[in-house]
C-alpha cells in the first residue's frame, strides 16, 4: 500500500508493508518522527496526539490509509528553527516535564486548546487535557505550564 | 557491531547552563528535547536490519506444559527465529534476590501472562501473528490464589521450598501484659488491592549482537543488576554484556525486575541481528510486577489519656508467582508496621507468600503504603473510641529524634512528625461551596456525569502521616560510583559526569549536574549516558539516588578539585591562603586568581572515579525483628478534603495539603514535582487503581479498564516543604520520592470516612462501598 501525505509541511510518500499499520506506526517507523508516543495504542492516553487536517487526533486510532492526502502536524513541527514554540518553552520552565513520555501529546493538545481558547479557565484547561494521561507530575505543573503558555502567546 | 566508546554520548546536548548549583530550581536539561519530541526513549531506538521480537505468554494462571510446537510459527513468512526454554543459553531462571523466575517457562507456568516462547520477525505484526501460531499444550492446574490458603500446611507447594517467600516475626516489650491493662482497644482488618506502576513508556529496548556478546539499550532502574542477570542467563562473562540506559518513560519500581532484557538478547544472539522488543499496553501489565496486595489485621491498645500501649497484628502480602522483591517489601512493612509513633509493646507476624497471582514486587512506597493505610485507619478508630481529636492523638504519640522504633532502632535524624501535623492543621482549608447556590456540575463528584444536583454531597476532611526508610536497608551494601572528568574545550573548562544511575524521570541528572557545578565552580557540566562501563550506581529505588549517587558525584568532584589545586600550586607555588575553585578558576581566598581551570587541564584532563557509601551500614533484622535495619527515614503528612455524593458513590477530591521534611531541597522545583506526582499515585490507589485478578486471571490489562488519575481527578495540591538537615547525608539532603505516595491514600480514606461515616477498610474504594453501606 502506498501512502502520500504532507507531514509538517513536507510532502511524504511511503510504502506500507501492511494495510493495518496505524498513522502512529507510520509516523514513528517509516517517517522516523518518534515524537508521537506509543504509550497505550488504544486512544486512552493522548501521548500520540497529532493534528490531522487541523483536527487533534490520537494517531494510534487512525489507520495510515485514512491519512491519504492529508496534512499532518506533529510535535516536531511546532518549533521554528531552533526556537521552541511558547507552549514548549512554558512546559520546560514550569517543571511540567518529568519522564516526559506524555509530554509531546500534552504539548500538541495544549497548542490546540490555546488556538481555540487563548485564555482558558482552570476548568477549561482540565477539560481539554482530560484525555492526556501523565503518571509523573500530578498535573499541577502542567496546569501552570498551560497558563504560562497562554500568557506567552498573549 | 557497534564499538563501546571510551565515553558515552551526553544524555542531551547542552548550551552553557544557567549559573545554578545546589538549592536552585534548575530546569531539566533534557526537557528541551522532551518537549520537542526528539528525546530517545527505549521504544524509539532502531538499527539497520533490526528485527522485532514478540513474546508468547501463558493464558493460564497455573498449568503444566506438556509440549511446545513451534513448527507453524517458524514456517510463517518473515519469521527469523522462534525460541523456547531449550534455547536459553545459560541459567534458566533469574531474579533480583532469588533466581526463581524462568526466562521462558519449561514444565509449568505459574501466572497468567508468563513468557513461554519468543519470535523474531521482520515486522512487528508478523511477529505477533507468528507468536499466535506457537502451539503450547497446557494441562491446566487449579490456581492457588488466596495467600491465606497458600500459607496453610496442606496447600500445594508452588516452589520447592514451599510457599513462604519471607516471614518476619517482630516482637518488642510485653504485648500480653500491656493488653491486660489497656483502657481502650480497637481492632480492624484492612485490605489493599493490587496497584500497577502504570508508567507510560512501555517495556522496550534494542539488543545488538557484538563480536563478544551483546549490547543492550534498555529502560531500566539498575543497569548493573540487569547485566548480572543477563550474563548468567546468556552464559556470557559480564564484560561481554554491555548495558546502556535508554530513555525511561517512568518506572516507580516496575523496572527493577527484568522484562524483555534476556528475551531480546537471546533473539539477537540467535539471529546475529539487532532485535527490538516493544510491549504494548496490555503486555506491559503482564511485563512487570505490581504493588503487593495486602491483608492487614491490627489491634491497638491505648491508655485513657491517648497513649499507645501496644499494637499487635498480622500482615499477609501476596507476592504472586515469583519472589521478586517480596522479602525487602516485607522488611519495610515490618519497619513501618505501627507508623511513626512511639509504641513500647509490639508484636507482628508478616508473611510474603507465593501464589498463582501476578508477581508482585517494587512499587513506590514499597510496603510502607500498605501499612500506612492500616495504621492510620486504626489511629482514626482509636481517636473516636477515646473521644480525642485524631490529629491530637497522632501528635501525642509521634516519634521524635531519639525515639526507639519497634525494631529497636533509634531515630537519630530529624523526625518532625508532630510539627508536620501542626503545620498541616494550620494551613487554610479550601472554601466551602455557598449554601443553596447552584453548583458548577464540573465541581461535583463525577463531574458532568453527575446525575443529581449535588443534594447528596457531603464534605469530609482527613489527616494522615506516613514514613519510610530511605536507601537500601536490611544489610545491603548500598553504594554508588561516579566518574568526573574535567577537560578543556574551546578554551573553557568542561565537566563530564559519568555514572550508571538510571534517570527514570525523577530528575537525577539535573541533581548530579547541580552538585558537580557547585563542587567545582565550573558552569559547563554535562551528564553522560549511563552505562555499565563505569561502576554500579545501585538501583534508582528507595528514594536513594540523590543521596547515594549524588554523594558519589560529590566525592569524585572533591578528588578532581584536590588535583586542580595541586596543579595550581605546582604551577604557581604554594599559597599562604586557602584555595578554591570558583568561576572556572583556582583562586585564593583573598580573591587572587592563581590559574584558570582550562589552562590547568589543557591537554591533560583530570579524570577521577570514586565510590560513595553512606556513613551507616544497615543490618538484617534478627529472629525477633530487631536490628538497625534502615539508613534513615523520610516523613510526610497529608490532609485531604473530599466531596462525596453518598447517593451515587462518587468522590471528588477537592484539595490535598501536605507538609514534608526533605532535609535539603537540592532542586525545589523537582521536589515539588515529586510531591505532586507521588500524591497523584496515592489518590489513584485510594479511589480507582486496581489490577483485577479473578482465579489468577488479570481482567483489566488496559488503560480503558485500569484507571489512573486524569487531570480531572487530581485536585490542587497545597505544599509546605521543611528542610531539617539530615546529618548523615551530603548537603543535609534526604530522600524525597516515596513519602508523598504513602500517607496520601490514608488521608483520602480518612476524609471519606468522615464524609460517609462508613468504615471503608479496603482500597481502592468503589462506588458500591459507599452506596451499599449507606443503604445498610
Amino acid at each position: 500500500m502506498r501512502l502520500t501525505c504532507t507531514v509538517n509541511g513536507e510532502r511524504q510518500e511511503v510504502d506500507c508493508a501492511w494495510g493495518g499499520e496505524s498513522l502512529l506506526y507510520v509516523l514513528r517507523e517509516r517517517f522516523g518522527l518518534r515524537g508521537a508516543k506509543n504509550a497505550c495504542e488504544q486512544g486512552e492516553c493522548g501521548s500520540c496526539s497529532v493534528y490531522l487536517d487541523g483536527t487533534l487526533v490520537c494517531a494510534c486510532l487512525v489507520l495510515a490509509a485514512q491519512a491519504e492526502g492529508a496534512e499532518i502536524r506533529t510535535v516536531e513541527g511546532l518549533a521554528e528553527d531552533d526556537r521552541l514554540h511558547p507552549v514548549q518553552e512554558a512546559f520546560v520552565q514550569a517543571g511540567a516535564v518529568q519522564c516526559g513520555f506524555c509530554t509531546p501529546g500534552l504539548i500538541v493538545t495544549t497548542h490546540d486548546l490555546l488556538e481555540r481558547s487563548p485564555h482558558p479557565s482552570d476548568a477549561e484547561i482540565r477539560e481539554a487535557l482530560a484525555g492526556n494521561l501523565c503518571r509523573c507530575t500530578g498535573y499541577e505543573k502542567i496546569i501552570d505550564a498551560v497558563k504560562d503558555a497562554a500568557a506567552r502567546l498573549g | 557491531m557497534s564499538q563501546t566508546p571510551t565515553l558515552p554520548a551526553p544524555v542531551y546536548p547542552r548550551e552553557a547552563p544557567a549559573r545554578d548549583g545546589v538549592g536552585a530550581s534548575v530546569r531539566r536539561a533534557d526537557a528541551r528535547l522532551k518537549v520537542s519530541g526528539g528525546f530517545d526513549y527505549s521504544s524509539d531506538l532502531s538499527a539497520d536490519q533490526a528485527l522485532w521480537g514478540s513474546t508468547v505468554r501463558s493464558p493460564h494462571a497455573h498449568a503444566r506444559i506438556r509440549g511446545i510446537d513451534i513448527a507453524q510459527a517458524l514456517a510463517h513468512p518473515g519469521v527469523r527465529a522462534v525460541l523456547t526454554h531449550a534455547d536459553v543459553p545459560g541459567a534458566k531462571c533469574y531474579g533480583l534476590k532469588v533466581a526463581d523466575q524462568p526466562v521462558l517457562a519449561s514444565d509449568v507456568v505459574r501466572y497468567h501472562g508468563e513468557p513461554v516462547a519468543l519470535v523474531a520477525a521482520d515486522h512487528p505484526e508478523t511477529a505477533r501473528r507468528a507468536a499466535a501460531k506457537v502451539i503450547v499444550d497446557y494441562e491446566p492446574l487449579p490456581p492457588l490464589v488466596d495467600p491465606e490458603q497458600a500459607l496453610g500446611a496442606d496447600a500445594p507447594r508452588l516452589h520447592p521450598d514451599g510457599n513462604v517467600v519471607k516471614h518476619v516475626h517482630l516482637e518488642r516489650g510485653d504485648v500480653a501484659g500491656a493488653a491486660a491493662q489497656a483502657d481502650v482497644v480497637v481492632r480492624g482488618t484492612y485490605e489493599v488491592g493490587m496497584q500497577d506502576q502504570a508508567f507510560l513508556g512501555p517495556e522496550s529496548g534494542l539488543a545488538i549482537p557484538t563480536d563478544t556478546g551483546v549490547e543492550l539499550h534498555v529502560a531500566t532502574q539498575w543497569l548493573h543488576d540487569d547485566r548480572r542477570q543477563l550474563a548468567a542467563c546468556l552464559a556470557l562473562p559480564e564484560e561481554a554484556v554491555h548495558v546502556v540506559g535508554a530513555g525511561v518513560g517512568g518506572a516507580f519500581g516496575g523496572r527493577e525486575d527484568l522484562s524483555m532484557q534476556v528475551h531480546a538478547s537471546m533473539l539477537a544472539l540467535h539471529t546475529r541481528r539487532p532485535v527490538r522488543i516493544v510491549y504494548g499496553r496490555e503486555e506491559s501489565f503482564f511485563g512487570h510486577v505490581h504493588r503487593h496486595p495486602a491483608r492487614l489485621h491490627y489491634e491497638h491498645g491505648a491508655t485513657a489519656d491517648g497513649r499507645l500501649a501496644y499494637v499487635r497484628g498480622r500482615i499477609l502480602l501476596d507476592g504472586g508467582a515469583y519472589a521478586s522483591k517480596s522479602a525487602a517489601v516485607c522488611l519495610v512493612a515490618s519497619g513501618t508496621a505501627v507508623g511513626p509513633y512511639v509504641v513500647p509493646n509490639v508484636a507482628f507476624d508478616l508473611h510474603a507468600i507465593y501464589t498463582n497471582n501476578p508477581p508482585c514486587g517494587a512499587m513506590r512506597g514499597f510496603g510502607a503504603v500498605q501499612t500506612c493505610f492500616a495504621y492510620e485507619a486504626q489511629m482514626d478508630r482509636l481517636a473516636e473510641a477515646l473521644g480525642i481529636d485524631p490529629v491530637e492523638l497522632r501528635r501525642r504519640n509521634a516519634i521524635e529524634t531519639g525515639s526507639q522504633m519497634p525494631t529497636g532502632q533509634r531515630v537519630d535524624g530529624p523526625a518532625p512528625v508532630a510539627e508536620l501535623l501542626e503545620r498541616l492543621q494550620a494551613m487554610p482549608l479550601p472554601a466551602e461551596p455557598a449554601a443553596g447556590a447552584p453548583r458548577d456540575l464540573r465541581e461535583l463528584p463525577g463531574g458532568v456525569s453527575n446525575t443529581t444536583h449535588g443534594e447528596g454531597v457531603r464534605r469530609g476532611i482527613g489527616y494522615a502521616v506516613g514514613f519510610k526508610n530511605v536507601g537500601m536497608g536490611g544489610g545491603v551494601d548500598d553504594y554508588s560510583t561516579a566518574r568526573v572528568r574535567v577537560s578543556e574545550d574551546r578554551g573553557e573548562p568542561l565537566v563530564e559526569v559519568h555514572t550508571a544511575a538510571c534517570e527514570v524521570g525523577q530528575g537525577g541528572i539535573t541533581i548530579h549536574e547541580q552538585i558537580a557545578r557547585d563542587e567545582l565552580g565550573i558552569q559547563r557540566v554535562v551528564v553522560l549516558t549511563p552505562d555499565t562501563s563505569v561502576g554500579s550506581a545501585g538501583c534508582t529505588a528507595g528514594s536513594r539516588q540523590t543521596w547515594i549517587t549524588g554523594g558519589a558525584v560529590k566525592t569524585a568532584c572533591e578528588a578532581v578539585r584536590a588535583e586542580l589545586l595541586r596543579r595550581a600550586v605546582e604551577r604557581c607555588g604554594a599559597s599562604d591562603t586557602a584555595l578554591a575553585v570558583k568561576g572556572g578558576a583556582v583562586v585564593a581566598d583573598t580573591g587572587a586568581l592563581l590559574a584558570p581551570v582550562a589552562e590547568l587541564v589543557a591537554g591533560d584532563p583530570i579524570d577521577e572515579t570514586r565510590e560513595y557509601r553512606p556513613p551507616r551500614r544497615t543490618q538484617p533484622l534478627d529472629e525477633n525483628g530487631q536490628g538497625d535495619s534502615f539508613l534513615t527515614f523520610g516523613f510526610a503528612a497529608h490532609r485531604a478534603v473530599v466531596d462525596v455524593d453518598v447517593d451515587l458513590g462518587l468522590v471528588r477530591v477537592v484539595e490535598i495539603a501536605t507538609v514534608q521534611d526533605v532535609g535539603r531541597a537540592i532542586n525545589p522545583l523537582a521536589v515539588e514535582g515529586q510531591i505532586e506526582g507521588g500524591i497523584a499515585q496515592g489518590l489513584g490507589l485510594a479511589l480507582m487503581e486496581e489490577v483485577q485478578v479473578r482465579d489468577g486471571i488479570v481482567r483489566n490489562p488496559s488503560f480503558t479498564d485500569y484507571l489512573i488519575p486524569t487531570i480531572l481527578d487530581m485536585p490542587p495540591v497545597r505544599t509546605e516543604i521543611l528542610e531539617y538537615p539530615q546529618p548523615l547525608a551530603p548537603y543535609g539532603l534526604n530522600g524525597v520520592g516515596e513519602p508523598p505516595t504513602i500517607a496520601s491514600t490514608a488521608a483520602i480514606l480518612s476524609a471519606l470516612r468522615a464524609a460517609t461515616g462508613r468504615p471503608l477498610t479496603r482500597v481502592p474504594v468503589r462506588p458500591d462501598d459507599i452506596v451499599e453501606m449507606q443503604a445498610a
